[in-house]
């Protein structure tokens, strides 16, 4: 095991990814000469040289196409939008084209690329840069989504997702960037689709994805305080999503907390808590809780930028009263 | 040999009747602007053309009734375009168009079957009647779609050619897009980073005059569109997209040109829909006499019948035969494609994922 950050087990998964197979290259703003915005790509182009590591003008819509086409013909792009916030401009390319490729096409192109680049909210940027659109790309069938909470899943996932013979994107979070954690030596990939339980408990479930699973172990931890076991799942990828471990743990513990950083209408919440009541409503004691993101743009000042998102106590106030212990 | 006749001031044309010895029947064709044309090609690129007509007209029936759905938008009028662009490429270099597809796909060597049957949403349409008219796609031919999205095929050709860059495998891609669809942000992007890193791709714009109801003046600042490159150093060409000859020869070029390692090129083809946008419109928006200065002034299938028949390589007579040949063909094909099932129910779920994901949420056909 080695503690390194999350941004350079990105930078690794790729160098990794790189050197075994020449058909990857990774392309975006600022990948190459600059090292990247976050420097997840530091280095990449000294080790790979400019024809697999690869500066584009800033136009999102066609460089995701050109990623789109290059994969048709049997490349491996790896796209990096500088963050999620301008994929927006890419959305075409992401939804109409990469999504459906395979299937207008009867199976004859497949689209093996991963989008990938810093989603979520970042720290006081306003509201165009600082966002969770995850629920955008996880309605979408034909598309991957892979969100990775901490340095080691970062540096497993993106492997998996780059070796994956579909279209993922990959969102990363801003603010985990620098966060440092334990990591394998040896090659490790973990599989798309397989959800992890960070923390084992008996009391309530709570669901949490990217920077929030953190918050969710804080919770937990002042849950403990109280005698609550609380089990934090942290699905990993968001589509498709491994239910069945989220399941197999409300089951358990007969009650869920339901955690995302973005907006609550028709999130990620809002999917899982419906599927826990399809799959799990005769084993609730009491209705899944959702703590997401407020309602609104997000705002510059510093209290209200905190007021918008979820806190460690929201969800540490959520689980007790989903276990009746409020 | 005679040099003979000249049409619009280009084509010689060499006399290959009467008492021609061995070499002259060998030689027999036609000679465009220094490109000469074998009597087998000539008749070839006729009869694709000829046979393109003829499906969509065959086509706009079946649709009247109603045997074909959705969006449907034919091509009459502009099978030069289709025809001589499949002429001047190989068969391993890349292409992709819009929606208006048919002529394409059928130009690119696609069994004619099997495109029918996409239209009429059958089992073994090109894309296993998943598609349809707007989504024809058949990789083994290159041809990459067949999309619906104005202007997104152009980031996707530019995908294509960097792959033939990235692998120089010396291919060409040539992305095809409409006066309409030239005007999309995308397709500038797509400039740039071609022109940026000289990728081998030839954009080329079917100027058929209108996009839906909207004639190029009304949409577009500079009407010359193959100009529209000139601030990303890609150099444009205008070509008479109803001369197939001349189409031939000059996309033969433009392909030469990518194909050299020169960079992107623009063509602009200048041609004209004798039909309605889509199959719902009736173009009430031009005159009568414009359509009629194109459809009886200039369609490429009258004119080079009468370069073929005027250097003695065909008849009247012989092209009202291949005419009725065809429209057999095509009889037949439409009705081999009606008489194939429908899709399987389960086709509804294949083909959205290459690895879906057992055991996890939502899994292709798994519903509850
Ligand atoms: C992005 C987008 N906007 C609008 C449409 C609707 N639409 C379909 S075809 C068309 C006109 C396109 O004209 P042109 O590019 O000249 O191609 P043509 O139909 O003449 O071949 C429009 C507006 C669309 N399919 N996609
Ligand atoms: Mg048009």
């Amino acid at each position: 095991m080695s503690k390194i950050t999350y941004r350079e087990e990105l930078n690794q998964a790729m160098a990794e990814e790189m050197t075994r197979d020449e058909s990857i290259f990774l392309m975006g703003e600022e990948v190459a000469e600059y090292n990247g915005a976050y420097k997840v790509s530091q280095g990449l182009l000294d080790k790979f040289g400019p024809k697999r590591v690869i500066d584009t003008p800033i136009t999102e819509l066609g460089f995701a196409g050109l990623g789109v086409g290059a994969a048709m013909t049997g490349l491996r792009p790896v796209i990096e939008f500088m963050t999620w916030n301008f994929a927006m401009l890419a959305l075409d390319q992401i939804v109409n084209a990469a999504a459906k490729m395979k299937y207008m096409s009867g199976g004859q192109y497949s689209v093996p690329m991963v989008f990938r680049g810093a989603g979520g909210s970042a720290a006081r940027v306003g509201a165009q840069h600082s966002q969770s659109l995850e629920n955008w790309m996880a309605n979408v069938p034909g598309l991957k989504v892979v969100m990775p909470s901490n340095p080691a899943d970062a540096k497993g996932l993106l492997k998996a997702s780059i070796r994956d013979n579909d279209t993922v994107i990959f969102i990363e979070n801003e603010i985990n960037y620098g966060d440092v954690g334990e990591v394998p030596d040896d090659e490790y990939i973990i599989p798309l689709g397989k959800a992890d339980v960070k923390r084992a408990g008996s009391d309530v479930s709570i669901v949490a994805h990217s920077r929030m699973t953190g918050f969710a172990l804080a919770a937990a931890k002042e849950l403990a305080k109280e005698g609550i076991e609380a089990e934090v799942i942290d699905p990993r990828t968001i589509r498709p999503l491994d239910e069945n471990t989220i399941i197999t743990s409300v089951v358990k513990t007969n009650c869920a907390v339901v955690v995302e950083e973005g907006w609550r209408f028709a999130g990620i919440g809002a999917e899982i808590s419906a599927r826990i009541m399809e799959r799990a409503f005769d084993d609730l004691d009491s209705p899944v809780i959702r703590v997401t993101g407020k309602d609104v743009p997000m705002p510059y000042a510093a209290n209200l930028e905190s007021l918008a998102l979820p806190s460690v106590r929201d969800i540490v106030e959520a689980a007790r009263t989903a276990c009746g212990r409020a | 040999m005679m040099c003979l006749g000249i049409i619009r001031g280009l084509s010689f044309i060499y006399f290959a009747g009467g008492n021609m010895s061995a070499k002259q029947k060998q030689d027999a064709g036609i000679t465009h602007d220094g490109m000469f044309f074998a009597q087998e090609q000539l008749h070839e690129m006729h009869d694709k053309m000829l046979f393109i007509r003829r499906f969509e007209e065959k086509a706009g029936q079946m649709y009247g009734l109603k045997k074909i759905g959705g969006f449907c938008h034919l091509c009459n009028g502009q099978e030069a375009v289709c025809v001589g662009m499949q002429h001047a490429a190989e068969a391993t270099d890349y292409m992709m168009t819009s929606y208006r597809d048919h002529g394409h796909v059928l130009a690119r060597g696609s069994d004619p079957t099997a495109v029918m049957a996409e239209l009429l949403g059958r089992a073994g349409g090109v894309v296993k009647g998943k598609g349809g008219s707007m989504h024809m796609f058949d990789a083994d031919k290159n041809f990459a779609g067949g999309n619906g999205i104005v202007g997104e095929q152009v980031p996707i050709g530019l995908g294509f050619g960097f792959s033939s860059w990235y692998k120089e495998d010396g291919r060409v891609t040539i992305c095809v897009m409409g006066d309409g669809g030239i005007n999309q942000g995308a397709v500038y992007e797509s400039f740039n980073m071609a022109a940026l890193w000289k990728l081998p791709i030839v954009f080329m714009v079917e100027n058929n005059q209108y996009a839906m109801g909207t004639s190029l003046d009304r949409a577009s600042a500079e009407t010359q569109l193959f100009k529209r490159g000139i601030s990303f150093k890609i150099p444009g060409m205008k070509i008479d997209g109803m001369d197939v000859l001349e189409f031939d020869k000059k996309m033969s070029e433009a392909i030469e040109h990518a194909r050299s390692g020169k960079g992107p090129i623009l063509v602009e083809a200048m041609t004209y829909r004798y039909r309605g946008h889509s199959m719902s419109d009736p173009a009430t928006y031009r005159t009568r006499e414009e359509v009629d200065e194109w459809r009886t002034g200039r369609d490429p299938i009258a004119r080079l019948q009468a370069q073929m028949i005027e250097a003695g390589l065909a008849t009247e007579e012989s092209f009202k035969q291949k005419d009725r040949d065809i429209k057999k063909e095509i009889a037949a094909i439409a009705k081999a494609a009606e008489a194939q099932p429908e899709p399987d129910a389960a086709e509804l779920w294949t083909d959205i994922y290459t690895d879906p994901i057992e055991g996890a949420y939502p899994y292709p056909g798994r519903v509850g």
